[in-house]
């Protein structure tokens, strides 16, 4: 089964003289375990893609179907919590980790198992084995604002994994990082799809980070215009 | 985890502070209250100490608190003698303004009977007055030690006691001295104005072409005695006998010629419907301004601290936290800026209420009642931030 089924995922914004098609017919599977990078310039419909995978953009057209559930069918279906999905499926990881300021580092993990009803020491327990294994051992009570980007990342990666989700979506993880961060974070990815059997989806802009990727989707226009495999490429 | 707790942890001299300010606001509006209930408790002091069941004045006035009454003296010896009253006695009222150590120095003055109604209801220094003349009892509000005269009209006056939380519906601080010294004072003409009326008298006397010049002259002292009597009262208050049916009382004297028999409950609501109403409405509409003002406050201060956290707002939604927790986040913050305000609050007015210069009474069906008026605004308030939080969109976590 795959993680990630996407089929005709269109999205339009506003109607007639000033729509905009920020995403069209895209279509893909992901399988468990495998790192996938959505690449593209600005404006090209890869945060769109990756929104409408994520439920935070309602798509106009086409199919998401995620660890076996439809999820989209031309449009959210109706009654469908997308807040359950979200944290039972999905993990995120952004561009400027949007830790919570005011928790630690523990707890920036630990809110993420409380959302999906795991609670007190059995909540700290698993994030701190967590974020040990992501050397950030001695950081557990500090403040995002005390971490350094690559630590404040490594903590949003711990949060995304925390509830063993089968899709993980990164958007641009890499883009506050310096250069050597940013290929540590990828590695760490790379390294996490492999162990958790998750799907792990990155969105960036910037080809220098997806070395070793299993695939990469390149978007214009918002098509895919482009799909390469590790070592080959269909374009 | 408590995300309020937590904010609030991150976040603490900020929101200390804005406790502190808003536990002062909180605090001025529990001394409204108390102000508000003290006015009460001033307006009706001397009536509830006097402990008197009837009140005869002037007929037609509303005396002797809250309009002039003279009558005489002696009419308390016909009270007495009205079936079912056990107790009779005369008192003055008068208000002095006189200057002490250069500053002015302001006191309501009663004149008892030694032995009678109306005297200080308890003595927390000295004694009570035993003479008949030349001696005080004041407040310890005015601050005049025992031992220490004060000049009244000609005479000097020695303190020689205290009692406590005595004063006049205005506020004043009571003194007590003894009725004919009360009269004295507030009566007796001076030295002058007795020897211009003692001429005016034989002028007018001298005149009178049936009298003969021996007879103006014996004539003279007996009009200026009748004339200057000082045996005057504002009012005679009378206590009745156990049993006595008071109304049966009042309607009796009430038909007599000259005088107007008022019941504690008529006093109660002259002083308070008639002199205090307005101040009361005032304090009433302040207060109601400062809740206003408290509510506002409050609501900007929850919706600012909304509006910071939009963004973790959006991620906490984006990862999939529930409504419950994001409205908890917001709505705990306020009771908690409320509770910590009210506490403040009471604190600070629980130390300094005695320090105001006029009562300040707190009542605690008062203090519940502001409790639970916080409770609503800070619940209100937040209503605001939260309408916004549930606004916000997951997607405002992307991005730059």
């Amino acid at each position: 089964m795959y993680a990630v089924q996407i089929e005709k995922l269109t999205k339009i914004y506003g109607s007639g003289d000033t729509e905009v098609v920020a995403l069209s017919d895209a279509t893909f599977d992901v399988a468990p375990g495998e790192l996938v990078a959505i690449l593209g310039p600005s404006g090209s419909g890869k945060t769109t893609l990756l929104t409408a995978i994520g439920l935070v953009t309602e798509p106009t057209r086409g199919r998401v179907v995620l660890d076996g559930e439809l999820i989209v069918d031309n449009g959210w279906p109706l009654g469908l919590d997308l807040k359950r999905v979200r944290r039972e499926k999905l993990g995120f990881i952004f561009q400027h980790h949007n830790l919570i300021p005011f928790l630690t580092t523990v707890e920036n993990v630990m809110i993420a198992l409380e959302n999906n009803g795991i609670v007190g020491g059995e909540a700290r327990e698993r994030s701190v084995e967590l974020l040990g294994s992501l050397g950030l051992g001695h950081r557990l009570d500090h403040y995002p604002a005390l971490l350094s980007g690559g630590e404040s990342q490594r903590t949003a990666i711990a949060r995304a994994l925390a509830n063993r989700p089968r899709v993980i979506l990164a958007d641009e993880p890499t883009a506050a990082l310096d250069t050597e961060n940013g290929k540590n974070v990828m590695r760490l990815l790379k390294k996490l799809a492999v162990e958790n059997r998750s799907a792990i989806l990155v969105v960036t802009h910037d080809r220098r980070m997806v070395e070793g990727f299993d695939r990469i989707f390149e978007v214009s226009d918002g098509r895919i215009v482009g799909e390469q495999r590790n070592g080959s490429s269909n374009a | 985890m408590n995300l309020a707790l937590r904010d609030i942890r991150h976040h603490r001299s900020r929101f200390i502070q804005t406790c502190l300010g808003l536990g002062l606001l909180l605090g001025v509006v529990m001394s409204m209250g108390g102000i508000y209930r003290g006015l009460f408790t001033d307006a009706t002091a001397v009536l509830n100490a006097t402990a008197a069941d009837l009140w005869v004045v002037q007929q037609d006035t509303s005396g002797p608190f809250a309009a002039t009454s003279r009558i005489p003296e002696d009419i308390k010896y016909r009270i007495r003698a009205v079936p079912g009253v056990a107790q009779a006695s005369a008192l003055s009222f008068q208000n002095i303004q006189s200057e002490r150590y250069g500053k002015p120095f302001r006191f309501f003055l009663v004149g008892y009977e030694l032995g009678g109604l109306g005297g200080p209801p308890v003595i927390v220094a000295g004694r009570p007055i035993r003479h008949k003349h030349y001696e005080i009892v004041v407040d310890r509000a005015l601050k005049m030690p025992i031992g220490e005269t004060i000049r009244l009209a000609d005479d000097d006056y020695t303190v020689v006691g205290h009692t406590a939380k005595m004063v006049s519906s205005a506020g004043d601080p009571v003194a007590y001295v003894t009725l004919a010294d009360a009269q004295k004072i507030q009566f007796q003409d001076d030295d002058n104005a007795i020897r211009n009326n003692r001429a005016r008298l034989a002028g007018q006397l001298g005149r009178l072409p049936y009298l003969l010049p021996d007879q103006v002259e014996q004539l003279i002292p007996q009009v200026a005695g009748i004339a200057g009597s000082t045996h005057i009262a504002n009012t005679v208050v009378a206590r009745l006998s156990s049993g006595a049916d008071l109304f049966l009382v009042q309607e009796r004297i009430s038909r007599w010629n000259h005088f107007r028999p008022l019941t504690v409950q008529d006093q109660v609501r002259i002083l308070t419907e008639g002199m205090i109403k307005q101040a009361k409405m005032q304090l009433g509409l302040f207060r109601t301004l400062l809740l206003i003002i408290s509510g506002v406050i409050i609501s900007l201060i929850i919706y600012t601290m909304t509006l910071d956290k939009l963004r973790v707002i959006a991620t906490l939604k984006l990862i999939g936290t529930r409504n419950r927790v994001i409205v908890g986040l917001i709505l705990q913050q306020s009771l908690l800026m409320g509770l910590i305000a009210y506490a403040v609050g009471y604190v600070l007015i629980s130390l300094t209420y005695e320090k105001f210069p006029r009562r300040v009474e707190l009542v605690p069906i008062d203090l519940i009642v502001l409790f639970v008026i916080v409770l609503v605004i800070c619940i209100a308030a937040s209503l605001v931030g939260i309408r916004k939080a549930m606004r916000v969109e997951p997607a405002e976590a992307l991005g730059g």
